[in-house]
């Protein structure tokens, strides 16, 4: 295997290659952005929705429940599956790179969702209150007051998630979805050796996920510094304050 | 007209252990009326259900005649419109400076102009020693300071009726003094202050009503001198014996 290896790379290796490679790696990145970012959007509102109070709210609370959970228990390739058949069963004819982006979308938002409302839950009940007492809103409460002390505890793990994410995409290239590891499977089937078509991917992998930790680890430290206040925990709070603490009337 | 009308009210907490049981009480605007009694005797719980916090199980809280509806936002948003609470644990916004603490919700939610309601926000800081402190953020001030912040926060709003709950509690004996020094200029002001403390001598100088309250229930109203020198009950007794032999 390594003689054959190292009797292809110099045929492996030529720019056209590389270029595929390249186009493989940016296809593989922004697949992961796109559906990780758009599904921290989702995320967000549907914490927002999912944690009103308001009686009227409880049917929209059970249905953002129920996705949450499902879609937290569903393996990412048989979602992949049912997405690419389900839309076409539709009717809709989306490329396998849309497909691969909603996939990662509607599991990114059910993870994320998770992240988002155990930072939102981290945050003191006493922020709550002085807010309601203030007469903040809702909007304004958690835009302005627990969303903002939340972000350190929040922004890490979801970035996290998302570098994950960049690895998970490989499973997309069971649809034939034009990524790393399609890029890989390509290679190893016009003939150049398992070691060189898939250490190449693996290799390429890392390249992408290391530095994103390395970004993720700054953005982590950029957050402590520029929140200057002490994030108030729930778990900080002494036996008489517990007891104290109820549903804001909101 | 009483400005606050506490009739009947009674609040349960789980499995219905009763907190507050048929709370009378009428408070008239300008009075600075003091709670006192032992811990757990529902002193905050009273002040939680003034400020909407928490709806009473039985009974009505009314407030210039009106009776406050605890399901309704638009009412319990009106009735936050006049009145206001200072917490034990000051409860600052940890994400903004003391300024923005101040200002927020005079420019947020009153719609006051930005200028005017900083300028406001400066002289209230300064007039409770804290002009240098402007910038500075909840982890970077002492508890009195915190609390005098929150102190400003509560008057940045020119609230009718100001609720004080237990606001030296969580404070050594110096940063109680500021506190208690800030409050006492507030007394002159002729807003009215619903007072939680264990502070027996500053209730004593400042109180123009005292309450003592014991398990969930008023035990005793009136003067600073009729509960401290004159007190009817022996529940009440034994609780002011208790203090003032410390």
């Amino acid at each position: 295997m390594f003689e054959l290896a190292a009797e292809q790379a110099g045929m492996f290796f030529t720019w056209p290659n590389l270029g595929y490679w390249g186009r493989a790696m940016i296809t593989t990145l922004t697949m992961a952005a796109l559906g990780c970012g758009f599904g921290f959007i989702f995320a967000f509102l549907l914490v927002y929705f999912r944690t009103w109070p308001l009686k009227a709210m409880i049917p929209v609370r059970i249905i953002l429940t129920l996705y949450v959970e499902v879609f937290r228990r569903i393996p990412f390739l048989v979602l992949t599956f049912l997405v690419l058949f389900g839309t076409r069963g539709f009717g809709f004819r989306f490329s396998l790179f849309s497909v691969a982006c909603l996939t990662i979308l509607l599991i990114s938002t059910a993870y994320i969702a998770e992240i988002i409302r155990a930072g939102f839950e981290s945050i003191h009940p006493n922020q709550w209150e002085a807010a309601a007492v203030l007469n903040f809103g809702r909007f304004k409460t958690i835009f302005g007051v627990i969303a903002p002390q939340s972000w350190p505890l929040i922004i890490p793990p979801a970035f996290s998630y998302f570098v994950m994410f960049v690895k998970e995409t490989s499973l997309t290239s069971q649809i034939g979805a034009l990524e790393l590891m399609s890029a890989g499977k390509y290679f190893n089937s016009i003939g150049i050796s398992p070691l060189l078509a898939f250490g190449t991917c693996l290799s390429l992998y890392f390249a992408l996920s290391y530095p994103l930790t390395l970004l993720g680890h700054r953005i982590e430290k950029k957050l402590k510094l520029r929140f200057k206040g002490k994030i108030v925990k729930s778990h900080e709070i002494s036996l008489i304050d517990r007891n104290k603490s109820h549903q804001v009337a909101n | 007209m009483p400005q606050l009308e506490i009739r009947g009210v009674c609040v349960h907490y789980e499995l219905s252990v009763p907190i507050l049981k048929n709370i009378d009480l009428d408070i008239f605007k300008g009075e600075i009326v003091s709670i006192i009694g032992p811990s757990g005797s529902g002193k905050s719980t009273l002040l939680r259900v003034l400020i909407g916090l928490l709806p009473p199980a039985q009974g009505t809280v009314s407030f210039n005649g009106k009776v406050v509806d605890y399901n309704s936002k638009t009412c319990l948003k009106e009735l936050r419109d006049q009145m206001t609470i200072v917490f034990q644990q000051f409860n600052l916004f940890q994400n903004m400076s003391a300024l923005k603490n101040v200002t927020i919700a005079p420019i947020e939610i009153k719609k006051e102009p930005k200028k005017i309601a900083e300028e406001r926000s400066r002289f209230l800081l300064d007039r409770i020693g804290l002009s240098e402190k402007l910038n500075a953020y909840p982890d970077e001030l002492s508890g009195g300071q915190q609390q005098r912040v929150a102190l400003a926060r509560a008057l940045a709003l020119n609230p009718d009726i100001l609720l004080l709950d237990e606001v030296t509690s969580a404070l050594d004996p110096e940063m109680t003094n500021e506190v208690l020094d800030a409050i006492r200029e507030l007394s002159e002001d002729g807003i009215t202050l619903i007072i939680v403390s264990h502070e027996m001598a500053f209730v004593r100088e400042v109180s123009d009503r005292v309450i003592m309250m014991a398990d969930g229930c008023i035990i005793e109203d009136g003067t600073p001198t009729e509960i401290f020198d004159m007190p009817k009950t022996d529940r009440c007794k034994d609780f002011v014996g208790m203090i003032l032999s410390h």
